[in-house]
């Protein structure tokens, strides 16, 4: 039982992990195509500006939750996806200091490299975490003799195309984002991204759909218990209503969109149940809930911690969330008793 | 090449490198939630403008400090996966545990602090910099944890081939793991001190805003003068636990190879390993070193002759290093002393050779920090956990060398590129003046 709610909890924490961070990578992939001038610009990273760090603390929880309660599969994961985890590790730091350095110093060069700093390595880690997800979905090539897979054996058709769908969400998520965070012709260019990119999203969600039928198994629960069909039927339907609501409120359209990629991850997460990671060689090499996870008294002890904390924590991101909820406005940025990027 | 020494270099390239930017982050934050609360409560502007001015070198600071923390909680799967295999069931829960309490505390309040000037009361704001400053404290409390687990670990059996919990309350509450934790924060708050002393120093020797920087000299004098010596007294009591709980460490940081009771402490002395021996040792304290060991005179120390050679850590180095910071932290107290008895007396502004003397210690106390964290890193080998796992036990199996000879070249360009940046951008912002009370410029 509590293996089973270890397993909850670790896909609930990478979910919100993508579903926070997500919109910060959509809008650092974005921001040199919406924003015109620098000040746009400014506008723009200002949106994240005082949550992009807090956003990224839960994959560093993610990823402790994961050594501390399936410490063998995170001891296998991190080293058998060691070169896209450098990578992803690399685009972090250098996507977190560029907000930090970009207008420390007065000069046109020194900013124009840190926007190509942002863009590029929000793009890496965007597509990085789909590819690594999808080769989660498929399975690794793993053994009793160890691992057989390389950076290139990850860049499959499947885990290409998870990358492709997981850029896309981030896109889409980013732009409905700056849609009603960001102001004047910023917000109306950003409005338009986000038409612009749904029908492209809905096209590469259904061939993931369809295409995750030959390429996994994780439809086997599904059949099993058809139940859980629900979840990735609000993900669809999460992403229609996303377009709906375009026309009347961007806001909304930007929940659906968190509630779209929130169900993602939980459909691939309930089809691995109660596999983290398969092996594409020979299930009975599979990590499982069971067979990788920490001692009960471990995982009780983490619990704890977790049912006290995590309300704790939630409670005031969203109160930090709604201090900053108004639009940035050009005129906030030349105040200059109040600190920007 | 060897993937375990490879997997060392990496683990403490980056760990160092962390630690150049964390130790100032846990002074500083206190010293500028300090700041603040001085304007909140006397009104007056000049802590304002001190507070934005080293909160802005506070934020370039801690951007490297924050994405370089990443890194190593990913290494330990990436390069050290049997250690993971190994240890997790005890030493992933610190670490989950100190980003669920500390770390979304800390950027999400620092996120207030930084752009929530006129979003919140004075008073709200204020306390954002002291949940800042507690979060960052307290990270290092549940790392510090599991690193004193891996020095000494306790409150587990060994059971289906790893290490598992029986007691948590074991491992964060033992001695090793407290002592550590406040060695280490206290050492962060000298750091911060002199960093807030030296930049002050360099102002008033250029008369600039010379009110505003007396003041900021002043805070840091106080802070400075506690930290330095609580630091020196935590550092001795931890060093007796290292006695008590890792003799082969507490052999090599004084160079001992000969076990003896009343053992002496020779002020000067250089190690031959080669030859188990110690070249030169002179100006030796009777019965000091069992004194300072066990706090008893005729205490045994045990000499690492009595240790089999595949269990002894590296001598040279650790001795090297303990000594240098031993010596370093004598220095800062004397130095804060000073700095104390020039404020108390109000003749700061006269001695302009000591204010000279104050900036160029600005990088002493970060050299104490990172030879503190090589005698305990490379004393505790040739364990990765104290008595338990080796360190050449540890290291990941799917991972070759050329995938780490690359990763390490990768972090040592990035790190070597990004640090040169922050350090070139801490002077530009150290060196600027504040900005009057309602200009905010520099964006």
């Amino acid at each position: 039982m509590l293996n089973t709610i270890w397993f909850a909890l670790w896909g609930l924490l990478w979910a919100v992990y993508f579903m926070l961070d997500g919109y910060d990578f959509g809008v650092g992939i974005l921001h040199p195509f919406i924003a015109k001038d620098d000040l746009e610009r400014r506008m723009v990273i200002n949106t994240i500006g005082p949550v992009w760090d807090g956003n990224e603390v839960w994959l560093i929880t993610a990823g402790g939750a994961t050594f501390a309660a399936f410490p063998t599969t995170y001891a296998y994961m991190f080293s058998y996806l060691y070169t896209p985890l450098f990578l992803i590790l690399a685009s972090l730091i250098l996507r977190g200091v560029s907000f930090e350095f970009r207008g420390k110093i007065e000069s046109e060069g020194w900013k124009k490299f840190w926007d190509f700093v942002i863009f590029l390595f929000s793009l890496i880690p965007a597509v990085l975490f789909g590819v690594a997800f999808g080769n989660i979905f498929e399975g690794l090539p793993f053994d009793a003799s160890g691992y057989h897979g390389t950076l290139f054996s990850l860049l499959n058709p499947y885990g290409l195309l998870t990358g492709v769908f997981f850029l896309l969400m981030f896109l889409e998520h980013g732009a409905l984002w700056l849609s009603f965070k960001a102001s004047n012709s910023v917000a109306e260019r950003a409005q338009a991204t986000a038409k612009k990119i749904w029908p492209i999203l809905l096209i590469v969600a259904v061939i993931f759909l369809i295409y995750t039928k030959f390429a996994t198994n994780l439809y086997n629960n599904y059949f099993n218990h058809p139940i859980w069909f629900i979840v990735p039927l609000i993900a669809v339907l999460s992403l229609l209503l996303m377009r709906v609501f375009m026309n009347t409120s961007f806001v909304k359209a930007f929940f659906a969109s968190c509630v779209m990629i929130v169900t993602v991850v939980f459909t691939g997460v309930i089809g691995l149940y109660p596999n983290l990671i398969p092996s594409s060689i020979d299930p009975s090499y599979n990590l499982t809930i069971f067979n990788s996870s920490s001692s009960q008294y471990t995982l009780k002890v983490m619990l704890i911690v977790a049912v006290i904390f995590v309300p704790i924590v939630i409670a005031y991101q969203i109160w930090a969330n709604l201090l900053f909820k108004e639009a940035i406005k050009k005129e906030d940025l030349e105040d200059k008793e109040v600190e920007t990027y | 090449m060897d993937t375990v020494l490879l997997a060392r270099w990496q683990f403490a390239m980056t760990a160092l490198f962390h630690f150049i930017f964390v130790p100032l982050t846990l002074g500083l934050s206190f010293l500028v939630a300090i700041m603040e609360t001085a304007y909140v409560k006397t009104g007056d502007e000049d802590y304002l403008r001190m507070t934005k001015f080293f909160g802005k070198l506070f934020l370039i600071n801690f951007a490297l400090g924050l994405v370089t923390g990443i890194t190593l909680e990913f290494e330990f799967g990436m390069n050290w996966a049997r250690y993971s295999k190994f240890v997790g069931d005890i030493f992933g829960s610190p670490l989950a545990i100190e980003a669920t309490l500390a770390f979304f505390l800390e950027s999400t309040f620092l996120g207030v602090w930084i752009f929530g000037w006129k979003k919140v009361s004075k008073k709200v704001h204020a306390l954002s910099a002291w949940l800042v400053a507690f979060g960052t404290n307290i990270s290092a409390l549940w790392i510090l944890i599991a690193n004193a687990w891996m020095q000494h670990p306790v409150g587990y059996v060994i059971r289906h081939g790893r290490a598992e919990f029986v007691n948590f309350w074991a491992a964060v509450l033992q001695p090793y793991a407290i002592l550590k934790f406040l060695h280490t924060i206290h050492a962060g708050f000298v750091v911060g001190s002199f960093f807030v002393m030296g930049i002050s120093a360099y102002h008033l020797l250029k008369n600039h805003d010379v009110r505003l920087f007396k003041k900021a000299f002043k805070i840091g004098a106080y802070f400075g003068l506690y930290a330095a010596i609580v630091v020196f007294i935590i550092g001795d009591l931890h060093a007796s636990e290292v006695a008590r709980t890792q003799p082969t460490k507490l052999a090599a940081m004084e160079s001992v190879w000969e076990t003896e009771k009343g053992a002496p402490m020779y002020l000067f002395l250089i190690p031959d390993e080669a030859h188990e021996r110690n070249v030169v040792q002179i100006l030796g304290i009777p019965k000091m070193l069992s004194i300072l060991a066990y706090h008893n005179p005729n205490s045994t120390i045990k000499g690492l002759k009595s240790f089999p050679k595949k269990d002894r850590p590296p001598v040279t180095i650790t001795f090297v290093s303990f000594r240098t910071m031993v010596g370093l932290g004598t220095l800062f107290i004397l130095l804060a002393l000073y700095a104390f008895y020039l404020v108390k007396t109000d003749k700061v502004f006269e001695k302009k050779g000591f204010l000279k003397l104050m900036v160029y210690a600005i990088p002493l106390p970060y050299l104490a920090c990172e030879l503190g964290w090589i005698v305990a890193e490379v004393g505790r080998q040739p364990w990765i956990v104290y008595g338990l796992l080796r360190t050449s036990q540890a290291t990941s199996t799917a991972v070759n060398s050329a995938q780490i000879i690359m990763t390490l070249i990768g972090f040592i360009f990035l790190y070597g590129v990004l640090g040169i940046i922050d350090i070139y951008l801490l002077f530009k912002y150290a060196r600027k003046l504040p900005e009057s009370a309602t200009t905010e410029g520099g964006y």
